[in-house]
Formats: C-alpha cells, structure tokens, sequence
C-alpha cells in the first residue's frame, strides 16, 4: 500500500510528545511552516529529514513511515459498509487508522464482535420470547454493543472533540469492551450448557465446515466405504455432517479414486465429460471434484451447495473467492443462475469484483432431490464448482463480472443491483 | 427558548453518549434511570421530547408508554423509544401503545439525530 500517512504520523508523535510544531521545526532545522505542510502530507519526507525528526521525537524512523496494515483498512471498511445511516468519511479512512491505529484497532475489533453478536442474534431471536435468561443475556449484550457503538462513532468523526468529553468516551469504551467481553462469555457458557443439554442453539453449518476444513475437504476412509468419527460435533452438526459425508460416500463410489485420478492426468478435464465417462450426473462430479485429496486438481477447488432459497447449505472456500455465509449474496454466480433453468449445465468464466479481481471457472446445475412422492413439487439444491483460474489466462469477453454482496461491490449500472453500494468512487 | 429532552434509559454510558449528542445540536438534555417513577418525573420535567427504553428497573417502557398515552396533559408527548428487542411483535406491541418512533440497539448516532429532529419538527408543526 502506497503510504501517504507519514507527516500524519510525525503530527501525532509530536502532539504525544506535548511538542510545539515550533519547537520541532527549530530542532531540526526547518520553518514551523515547511512542517505544517509535511504534517498535513502535503510534502513527501525521507532521508536524514526523516531521521532527524523520529530522533527529536524519540522513535524509531520506522514508526513514522510504516503503513497501515491492509487488513485494518478492510475491517474499517467493512464496518462502514455494516453502519446504518452514518456516512462514514471513507476518504479519510487510512488517515484516521494512520492516526489512531490504537482506536482504529478497537472500532475494527468492535465491529467483528458486532457483526459476530448481530448473527447469534439472528439464530437465536425466535427463542427470546420463550427464555428469560437468554432474552436478559442478549438485552446486556445489545445494549453495551449500542453504547460502543454510538461511543466509538463520536471517537471517529473528524475533528476534535473537547478533552474531558473525549477522556470519559475513551473510559466508557474501556468498560463497555470488558462488559461486552464478560457479557459474551457468559453468554458462550449458557449456550455451551444447552449444548450439554442436546437443545440446539448454535449455528451448526459453521461446526460443520469447520470440521471439514480441519479435514483438508478429503477423508480417505470414504473411498474404503469407512465413515470418520463425528464424536466431536453437536448433535445439530454430527446430523448435517453425517448427510453430506453420505453424499460423499455415495459420490465416491460413483467416482472411484483411482480410475477418476487417471481420467484427470488424461484429457479428459471437462466435469461434463466426466460425468459421461463414468456414467453419473454433473452434480455428483462437482461434489466429487471438490473433495478430491490435494495436489489432484491444478489448484483448489471450491464447492457451493444451495437450495432454491438462495440459502447457502455448504461452503467450500478457495482462494480469492468469498461469498456471504448469510444471505445478501450476488445472485449473478453461476449457482444461483442454475436455479432458474434446472437441469440446464451452466459453465462460465466468472471475474470476481474487487481487488484482487480473481478469476474462477464456474460450473454450476440445478437438479431435483428424489422424488417422496407422485406428485410432490420437486425440491431442488443448486451445486457450483469454482476452480480459480491461473495467473495469465485472459478472461474471456463472455466473462460474467460477480461481486461479493451489493454494498461492496463497485459494478455500476448492474441489474442485478438491490442497494447502492458504498464503493461508488471505485477501489 | 431551549429544547428539552428527557431520555430514561438505564444503561449510563448510552446516557453519556446521547446526552453528548443532543448537547451539541442545542439541546437541554435530562435524564432518569428508573421505570417506576418516570411518569412522574416525565410530568415534572415537561420535556419535548422523551427517549425511552423499554427494558428498565422498576417498569417497563412499554407500561410507561401506555399510561403516558393515558395521561390527559402528557398523551400528545413525542415518545422515541429504544430497545434491544426489535421482534415485528414487540414493534406492533410499541406501535398499539403509541409509540412515535421505535429504534433498535445497536442503532446508529445518525439514526438517533435524525429520529430526534423529525419527531421534535412534526411536533412543532401540529
């Protein structure tokens, strides 16, 4: 990242240092107002100037040049996206984290124990009613992430707030993150106990995931007709585990290992031909491919499985490519699309919104579960295989441009589009 | 002549922050932390506005809400209310009660002003 932020940072250094911008300027030998400039970034610094200014400051040159980390950046960009009715000032964002990384760090910290609280609330809010003690535990939690939150956002409006003001803010927000802290803990150990229980509270895809991801996506024992041990998982996630692991299961056989590996040092890449050469259905090869060991595909392949909600049912992720666990996700990827042509299998070249601008081949179908009944209505589940495409492939003129969710997505006049997006200036 | 507002809410730093808020755009800002006596210092204070929230020691906000719409001198008060619990069938239960605008935590700074300013306008009109 390109640092712009170091007379920020010397600003700050001196105000910390209870310094005068004259008193620096004499010490190292420039004007008060040669300074100012350089402290409102407005002219470049290095060399023995730099030098000299960090040794009259007291630390090390390093401290003033060093960048904000990326990933603050994001979460301060995320947390702006999330604000409801606030217009945060996104051009001043990599300044204010230049300034305040320490404030900075918490209002990111804050908005992931936000977002993290927001979606238990969203499991749990048809059961407030009915439990008491967990209606009291979320009102404590709601109320202090409101406080920290109308506190921090005082923090970060530009300009400066008056001293005592900002030094009960500053407490306030100490207290409530203890609070909050404590607050979710004991929240935790009540849900943990319900566990205990066997009453299902939690947020059991995450578990199941999780559990697959410790698994590398492959478990050996499948392709011998074994099944891996799911003592560690809740009730809720052993059941949804036990299917999926079922589907694996019934896929492998299918798809045995050996004959599939050979098939794909061939020529025979294509999923679609696969699915001819071993006899079997698309979807059965995209959930196959996605669970192959590592080091059989070129690259890691990802897996999304939906159902004709929209809700996601799994989710394998691969690099650069980020979906919404929760809804809210771009419907123009090839998974949702199947949805509305069924059976119908859909390739596309899909480039990824955003920095990285990743690019994916996408293959996705849309197929029935079997019929219970004569005369049921089909019920359908969506699959798509994502396999990153690798560096200097050029994408095609075809290519679908996906984002992630609308509000972080910079792609103008999208029909697809549900609400503005916050990017509008672009990345 | 100063704008009042009278917020009763029992979680302090929500309190502290509000009031910040409210000070800085003009207005007089008083406070109360307990349900059971807040009609009375509602009646009091005669504030402009009232911010209430539902979950308080003693009454809850919704019960405030019902014998403020009850009481012949306070029942045209503008009442914002503030709670944790943001189910359709605790907004209806605020909305049956009279409520004038329902927020729910974690709500933003904006919202607040915003919320304030539109009930404070639509009173002064009528």
């Amino acid at each position: 990242m390109r640092d712009t932020l170091t007379g920020s940072r010397i600003r700050e250094r001196r105000q910390i240092a209870g310094m005068r911008q004259a008193e620096l300027a004499r010490q190292v030998g420039i004007s008060a107002s040669y300074l100012n400039l350089i402290e409102h970034n407005r002219r470049r610094i290095g060399g023995k100037l730099l030098v000299d200014i960090a040794t009259a400051l007291s630390v090390e040159p390093s401290l003033l040049t060093q960048g904000v980390e990326a990933t603050l950046i994001a979460a301060l960009r995320e947390a702006a996206a999330d604000s409801v009715g606030q217009q945060a000032e996104l051009d001043g964002l990599e300044e204010f984290a230049g300034r305040f990384p320490g404030w900075a760090g918490v209002l990111a910290q804050m908005h992931r124990r936000v977002v993290s609280l927001e979606r238990t609330v969203e499991t749990l809010s048809d059961r407030l009613t009915h439990d008491p003690h967990l209606a009291a535990s979320m009102h404590e939690v709601l109320s202090t992430a409101a406080a920290i939150r109308s506190t921090a956002a005082i923090l970060a409006e530009p300009g400066e707030i008056d001293a005592e003001w900002r030094n009960r803010f500053h407490r306030n927000l100490h207290q409530d993150a203890e609070r909050l802290a404590e607050s979710s803990k004991a929240l935790v150990t009540f849900l943990d106990d319900s566990d205990e229980r066997g009453d299902r509270r939690g947020v059991p895809l995450d578990a199941v995931e999780a559990f697959f991801a410790e698994h590398g996506f492959h478990f050996p024992d499948i392709e011998t007709g074994m099944f891996p041990s799911l003592d560690a998982l809740d009730p809720a996630a052993k059941s949804i585990a036990g299917d999926i692991l079922k589907t694996c299961a019934s896929d492998a056989q299918a798809l045995p290992l050996q004959p599939l590996l050979s098939a794909l040092g061939g020529d025979n890449q294509d999923p679609l031909g696969l699915a001819i050469e071993f006899s079997t259905d698309l979807a059965r090869v995209l959930r196959r491919l996605a669970f192959l060991p590592e080091g059989a595909l070129p690259h890691p392949a990802g897996l999304v499985i939906c159902d004709a909600s929209g809700s996601v049912l799994f989710y394998k992720p691969t690099l650069g490519f980020a979906l919404p666990r929760y809804g809210e996700a771009c419907p123009l990827w090839p998974v949702y699309t199947a949805l509305n042509r069924p059976l119908v299998p859909i390739h596309k070249r899909v480039v990824q919104l955003g920095r990285s601008a990743a690019e994916f081949d996408c293959y996705a179908i849309a197929s029935p579960l079997p019929a219970k009944d004569f005369g049921a209505d089909p019920v359908y589940r969506s699959v798509m295989l994502v396999l990153p495409v690798g560096d200097g492939a050029q994408p095609p003129e075809t290519a679908t441009q996906a984002g992630t969710s609308c509000r972080v997505c910079p792609k103008r006049a999208c029909p697809a589009r549900r609400e503005p997006s916050i990017l509008s200036e672009g990345f | 002549m100063s704008r009042k507002v009278l917020l009763i809410e029992d979680e302090p730093n929500i309190t502290e922050a509000i009031r910040f808020l409210l000070t800085r755009e003009g207005w007089q800002v008083e406070s109360h932390a307990e349900g059971t006596d807040a009609i009375q210092v509602i009646a009091a204070a005669r504030p402009d506005l009232v911010i209430l929230d539902v979950m308080l020691p003693g009454k809850s906000g919704m019960d405030i809400l019902r014998d403020l719409r009850d009481h012949a001198d306070l029942q045209a008060l503008p009442v914002l209310m503030l709670t944790a619990r943001g189910q359709s069938r605790d907004r209806e239960m605020a909305e049956r009660a009279g409520v004038s605008r329902f927020m729910t935590k974690p709500f933003s700074n904006a919202e607040v002003l915003t919320a304030v300013r539109d009930l404070h306008a639509q009173a002064s009109r009528s």
